[in-house]
């Protein structure tokens, strides 16, 4: 087959279209990547997931009774099925990002001409996937072990849309700074496990003493799980409305962040 | 229009490295240019700030007319970068690495098929295609990243050492494929340690030297330059001492061998002629290092000393 060379510079309107190429080469990039290694990406949150619903939700959920006016089991299912998307977005990303730079292939793409905006949206993308994939998984689950009514789909689909993306630019961010491998764990172990538990997976806040109500206003997470929650279940700690701004407006800050990171060329460019 | 045009570019590194001191350069459309230098002296910084992989500092740099600080998309979209270290994931088959790669420049998934398949081809990897990057020979990997750096058939192809590592008969083959190449109008920068490899393909070189360049010209003229050359020649019998040729400065290196210095303005016929009439026969003659390297140590060595660049 004969060579035919460029001749000519692409233009404005070829850049586009090159952009949305790329975009979805990145994408597909990181779908390979997570169907690949499955044992790893897939499969661990359903087995935690399991375990979940056994211990909490069975054994343990039997003597608590109900809660929330639904019975445990149900109650914590919406809860755990979040903490699962959250914990994946955020650890697809920044194990991919990092590994990227580790192996130093991030190159590939920061040589291309996808702008930084992009790249950013490209493994954002990424890690979207991989939190509907196991929130899928994690909701096939709690499906042997409960009964999931639906009380707004919408809700539902924003909830989870605006939280997969949320943590996949945390996943992003982590994975800029990160020098090492263990730089990449340490933000899942000591923040975002902590503000999991603590963000109404397993209860509801008004259990809580009012100072410990007042201090959970300030994670996140209860307004990412209580939003899911209200789309199955009709019923939320929080309002809902405030909490689809409060992750509209992370998800701003910190895409701005991830993509001024990349403008600067933190920890990519010297 | 120039392929490249670099204008007054510097780099200081946050080290307070000053890896690049006011360079100008420009590369023309179809060029094969090499562009050398020691170790440190700033060719893998020049190619990272036209990458984009480095920040300058100051100064300007142009791809086919596209200013990297206000058209770095287009600038980049016409650039095919093989770079020193290998920077492929490791993981991903060989087939897969170039067709991901053609997505990142905008090429449709069909084409890029195609285009991997040709370039697999071409680099002698097509029957490598499923095999995973890491399993490959230091060599394979050398030439998946060239067909990495063509399957967008950009304009301008930049090489950082391409052949480091590799065996002499991958190294001449790999030549061959950049001749053709550039023959197909690819303009090619090509930075090397083997300077030979330099001499054997590039019309145009420059030296640099401790962020500097110190010489910039054809590869013809530059040759001219040497003054010099030396010539080893072996004879068939033994000799007890250097033969005295006039005109010639003559060193016996042992008795079947001497080295003689030949000035540009000299012929090598007379020391033939000369030898003979001394009933010297000569059995071999060959450069004692290639011409290039002489004048590269030459040009170097006489650099000024101003401090150490990255």
């Amino acid at each position: 087959m004969t060579v035919q060379l460029t001749e000519a510079s692409p233009s404005r309107t070829d850049l586009a279209r090159t952009d949305w190429i790329g975009f979805q080469t990145i994408v597909r990039r990181e779908f390979n990547r997570i169907t690949r290694i499955w044992a790893q990406t897939l499969l661990p949150p359903a087995v935690t997931a399991t375990l979940y619903f056994v211990i909490f939700g069975s054994l343990i959920g039997r003597r608590i009774g109900s809660m929330g006016g639904y019975d445990y089991m149900q109650y914590i299912a919406p809860g755990l099925i979040m903490m699962s998307v959250i914990t994946n977005s955020f650890g697809n990303v920044v194990s991919s990002f990092f590994g990227a730079r580790f192996g130093k292939h991030i190159e590939e793409l920061l040589v291309s001409p996808l702008p930084n905006w992009l790249i950013v949206l490209g493994y954002v993308a990424g890690g979207l996937v991989r939190g509907f994939l196991v929130g899928g998984c994690v909701t096939g689950v709690a499906l042997f072990f409960t009964h999931l009514q639906i009380h707004h789909i919408g809700v539902i689909a924003l909830a989870v849309l605006l939280t997969s993306f949320v943590f996949s630019l945390g996943g992003f961010i982590n994975g800029v700074f990160a020098k090492n491998f263990d730089h990449i764990s340490w933000f899942p172990t000591f923040i975002l496990t902590p503000l999991t538990y603590f963000g109404g997976v397993f209860y509801s806040i008004s259990m809580l003493p009012a100072w410990a109500q007042t201090a959970s206003h300030l994670n996140p997470i209860l307004y990412m799980v209580n939003s899911f929650r209200y789309g199955f279940l009709g019923v939320s700690d929080v309002d809902v409305g405030v909490s689809f701004m409060i992750m509209g407006g992370l998800a701003v800050v910190l895409f701005v962040t991830a993509v001024g990171l990349m403008n600067r060329g933190t920890g990519l460019r010297e | 229009m120039d392929a490249l045009s670099i204008e007054q570019l510097t780099k200081r590194y946050a080290n307070g490295v000053e890896a690049l001191k006011g360079i100008d350069l420009k590369v023309r459309p179809g060029d094969f240019f090499a562009l050398l230098g020691p170790n440190g002296a700033g060719k893998t910084t020049t190619i990272g700030i036209v990458t984009s992989l480095v920040r300058k500092t100051g100064g300007r740099v142009s791809v086919f007319g596209h200013d990297i600080d206000t058209e770095l998309e287009l600038a980049k979209s016409c650039i095919g970068v093989v770079p020193q270290e290998i920077n492929f994931n490791q993981f991903e088959t060989a087939e897969t690495i170039l067709t991901n790669q053609a997505g990142f420049y905008g090429i449709p998934r069909r084409v890029a098929r195609e285009r991997t398949e040709t370039y697999l081809k071409q680099l002698s990897l097509w029957d490598k295609r499923h095999a995973i990057a890491r399993s490959l020979s230091g060599g394979m990997k050398r030439r998946l990243m060239i067909a990495r750096a063509l399957v967008h058939e950009p304009r301008l192809l930049i090489l950082d050492e391409p052949t480091a590592g590799v065996d002499i008969e991958i190294r001449r083959t790999m030549w061959e494929f950049l001749r053709e190449t550039n023959e197909r109008g690819v303009t090619i920068i090509l930075t090397t340690h083997y300077l030979e490899e330099a001499e054997t393909l590039c019309r145009q070189v420059a030296i640099i030297d401790k962020g500097r360049i110190i010489e910039n010209d054809l590869m013809s003229n530059v040759l001219m330059k040497l003054q010099a050359k030396t010539f080893v020649i072996n004879v068939r019998s033994p000799l007890a001492q250097a033969p005295v040729l006039a005109g010639y400065a003559c060193r016996l290196t042992d008795p079947h061998t001497m080295e003689i210095d030949v000035t540009k303005d000299r012929g090598l016929n007379d020391i033939f002629v000369r030898l003979a009439a001394q009933g010297i026969e000569t059995v071999s003659m060959r450069n004692k290092v290639n011409r290039l390297e002489e004048l590269f140590m030459r040009l170097v060595s006489h650099s000024p000393a101003q401090g150490a660049s990255k």
